[in-house]
């Protein structure tokens, strides 16, 4: 295809979608207005289910098939991407010396930061219900936390710490609870991902229902999926070679 | 509070823009990572701290850190293809 005919196919397919997407927002309540109708309708409906942070009540309570969606698509990523990372037959996977190059002052704080962001992580995923973050957040942030070993200058530490096997586990694991729960709340609400669990008190940690419950799967998914999923990235990078390299 | 909106939303352009001009790709994932930040404070901004944390993890940490691994292993495959070519070994002849 010539660079006139890509221009043409662009400066049309881009004409429609402005038009389009002009067409589609001028209805909405103007930017900075107090005029919510999605906001008067989905904050009594998380606080019905005692769900604090309303945001979580939207994800995983009012639109958790939504969520259930994201989370399949996560999860097919990752399978794809490890499936086109993985050392071809041209290559061979080497041991990986302990080079250990990072400044010392690195070290210290990659050593003192490690455990403070995994408490995070785990903090930020246990409250989804209640504070900002969720399972998703949360398990991002743990699974970056455990890089930090990596930035400290130590591959070998990195592969000890993160035995691949558990999180490609915990990766399949979560997507799989989260339709088993969605399953169990078919049976006894009468609708898929229905929240059957009791409410508990506006604000507690064991509140919201199903929400901290699909929150917390939903982080054990994350935190598998993005280890997992830098695994082989890092793997390609540093421990790959071509067989005659 | 609007012009602080206005004023972020400035420098998330500025930013979005710098990563477009970033002539190589490696630059490209560290003005990617510096467009996250900004990101990350105008969703605070807008009082939407779930997606601010989000965009934290995934467009400050990750992407980058994906970017950066993988632009290695290209250079990586070409350095090694371009030395077999210059020198190549008994086996090949």
């Amino acid at each position: 295809m010539t660079r006139l005919a890509r221009l043409i196919i662009f400066l049309l397919a881009g004409g429609v979608v402005a038009v389009a997407f002009v067409l589609a927002t001028l209805d909405l309540p103007h930017f900075g207005s107090d005029h919510h109708p999605y906001r008067d309708l989905s904050v009594p409906a998380a606080v019905q289910h005692h769900t604090a942070n309303v945001v979580s009540a939207v994800n995983f309570d009012q639109r958790a098939i939504d969520t259930f969606g994201e989370e399949s698509i996560l999860i097919a990523s990752v399978v794809g991407a490890v499936a086109l990372l993985r050392p071809s037959r041209e290559e061979t996977e080497r041991r990986v010396p302990d080079l250990g190059r990072a400044l010392e002052s690195t070290r210290l704080i990659g050593y003192v930061l490690l455990p403070i962001t995994l408490v995070l992580g785990i903090d930020v995923v246990a409250h989804g219900g209640t504070t900002p973050g969720g399972g998703f957040q949360g398990g991002v942030v743990l699974a970056t936390g455990l890089h930090l070993l990596y930035v400290v200058g130590s591959y070998p530490a990195l592969g000890r710490l993160r035995p691949l096997v558990p999180f490609e586990i915990a990766d399949s694991a979560g997507a799989a609870g989260f339709a088993v729960i969605g399953l169990i709340g078919l049976g006894s609400t009468g609708a898929f991902l229905g929240n059957f669990l009791p409410f508990g008190q506006l604000g507690q940690i064991l509140s919201t229902g199903t929400v901290q419950v699909l929150s917390g799967v939903v982080g054990v998914e994350v935190v598998g999926g993005m280890v997992v999923l830098l695994s082989s990235f890092f793997e390609q990078e540093i421990a790959v070679r071509p067989e005659d390299g | 509070m609007t012009a602080l909106v206005a004023v972020t939303l400035t420098v998330v352009a500025l930013a979005g823009t710098a990563v477009v001009l970033a002539d190589a790709p490696e630059r490209q994932a560290v003005t990617l990572a510096v467009f996250g930040v900004t990101l990350v404070v105008l969703f605070v901004v807008l009082q939407a701290p779930d997606v601010a944390l989000s965009e934290l993890g995934i467009g400050t940490a990750i992407v980058p850190l994906m970017v950066m691994l993988t632009i290695r292993t290209v250079w990586k495959d070409k350095q090694q293809r371009e030395r077999r070519e210059q020198a190549p070994s008994d086996e090949d002849t």
